[in-house]
């Protein structure tokens, strides 16, 4: 099997193009179906693997705290991820517990991790040991790591408790913000073009 | 027709899904990716019925996503059932009328819409209709983006389970129907997933917009 050199197809549709460089600001859309074949990055590796350790200090800084205390007649109780989902396993609902451990910690963490391992690696234009298997992993998770969807939950859970309780944000709901806004810069970054980025070495 | 816009399957070549490499078609099956040696297919592998199938899956569990309660409150012995519905209700009539729309369009119309999209979406492309191909392919990017804020009430659930334990006095349980509910969101996501986007322009006729 033999691959060809600058062409771009477009996973939406089919259409083949040739490739080209894009300058400050371009986004390259398919004729056809109107999706976003391919865009300018500003950020080269150096930047996202600064972005990604600061994503994963922030994601630590997000487990570790409680997320909000609630008052009630004296008494405080706050709960932290973990607590949630432990919590939710012994509560018979052990399914929301393992999809809320996955979503929100298992992926999110591998994601964060390969992604910088393979960054790490790509600063000098290498490819990291395991690459490929990682690039994989990185697709096949992609799309289930939801901590930005958890923000908005924690928000709307705070607006319920509210009404019948005092409500104490604590240190994991801003680091869980400052995550998403992290999260945000990521959905960008199309991480294909480490492939390109990256020289293949004869291991 | 198409010396303006040439498909990768008529000039035999195959993108790869994962690394987005372009591969000549040796015409073989089970031939894997040069680079990531994923497997590359012309169109995804059955793509039709995993689809339908994930999807009327997802519909029979999103039935007693929205009929069980998904949330038990209880205060002095005082039993209140929640269902996605009326959890909505409850945030409106209490005064969070905002909050009140975005768990609305998150829990009930996302899901719906979905539901929706992607039927039309396979009862089209399976015609091979040439009807708003442009329009199709932007509706199940949108299918895509949007499907996993659907897991936001799953979410609200287990937090005020985990922070509402105060004893006798307030206590609130999770209930059946949040179970459902979230797997009826992993669902329809494998199935928005499983689901060809090349499949809408793979027509009998011409590839003109």
């Amino acid at each position: 099997m033999e691959t060809s050199p600058p062409l771009l197809i477009c996973e939406h549709c089919d259409t083949v193009y040739r490739r080209r460089e894009l300058g400050c600001g371009e986004v390259a859309r398919c004729v056809r179906c109107a999706a976003v074949l391919d865009r300018y990055h500003r950020l080269g590796p150096g930047a996202m693997f600064a972005l990604v350790v600061t994503a994963m200090v922030v994601f630590i800084q997000a487990n570790i705290w409680p997320i909000v205390t609630l008052g009630f007649n004296g008494q405080l109780i706050s709960t932290t991820l973990w607590g949630m989902i432990v919590m939710m396993w012994h509560q018979d609902a052990q399914v929301v517990a393992v999809l809320t451990a996955a979503t929100l910690f298992f992926f999110p963490m591998c994601k964060m991790m390969l992604l910088g391992w393979v960054l790490f690696f790509a600063r000098n234009g290498k490819r990291a040991p395991g690459f490929r298997w990682a690039m994989v992993t990185l697709y096949r998770v992609g799309p289930w790591t939801m901590s930005e969807v958890f923000v908005l939950g924690a928000l709307v859970a705070i607006v319920k408790a509210h009404t019948y309780f005092d409500v104490i944000p604590d240190p994991g709901i801003f680091a869980y913000g400052a995550l998403t806004l992290l999260i945000t810069i990521f959905a960008g970054i199309d991480t294909r073009r480490l492939w390109d980025a990256t020289e293949e070495q004869s291991a | 027709m198409s010396d303006v816009l040439p498909r990768a399957s008529e000039l035999g070549v195959i993108g790869c899904h994962v690394c987005g490499l372009v591969c000549k078609d040796i015409g073989v099956d089970g031939a894997h990716c040069p680079r990531c040696h994923s497997a590359l297919h012309y169109r995804k592998a059955a793509s039709y019925s995993r689809t339908w199938a994930l999807l009327i899956a997802a519909f029979v569990l999103y039935i007693p996503a929205n009929v069980l309660p998904i949330m038990r409150t209880v205060s002095l012995g005082d039993v209140d059932d929640n269902t996605i519905l009326s959890g909505v209700v409850e945030l409106w009539v209490k005064g969070s009328p905002d909050l009140a729309i975005i768990v609305f369009t998150a829990s009930i119309m996302v899901p719906m819409l979905k539901f929706f999209a992607l039927v039309t979406l396979l009862w089209s492309s399976h015609r091979s209709s040439t009807w708003a191909r442009q329009q199709r392919s932007k509706l199940y990017r949108l299918v895509e983006l949007i499907g996993y804020w659907s897991m936001l009430d799953v979410f609200v659930v287990a937090l005020l389970t985990a922070l509402v334990q105060f004893g006798l006095l307030s206590r609130v349980e999770p209930l059946p129907g949040v179970i459902f509910f979230g797997l009826t969101v992993v669902l329809t996501m494998f199935a928005s997933m499983s689901f060809d986007p090349r499949l809408i322009w793979d027509g009998r006729e011409s590839d003109d917009r």
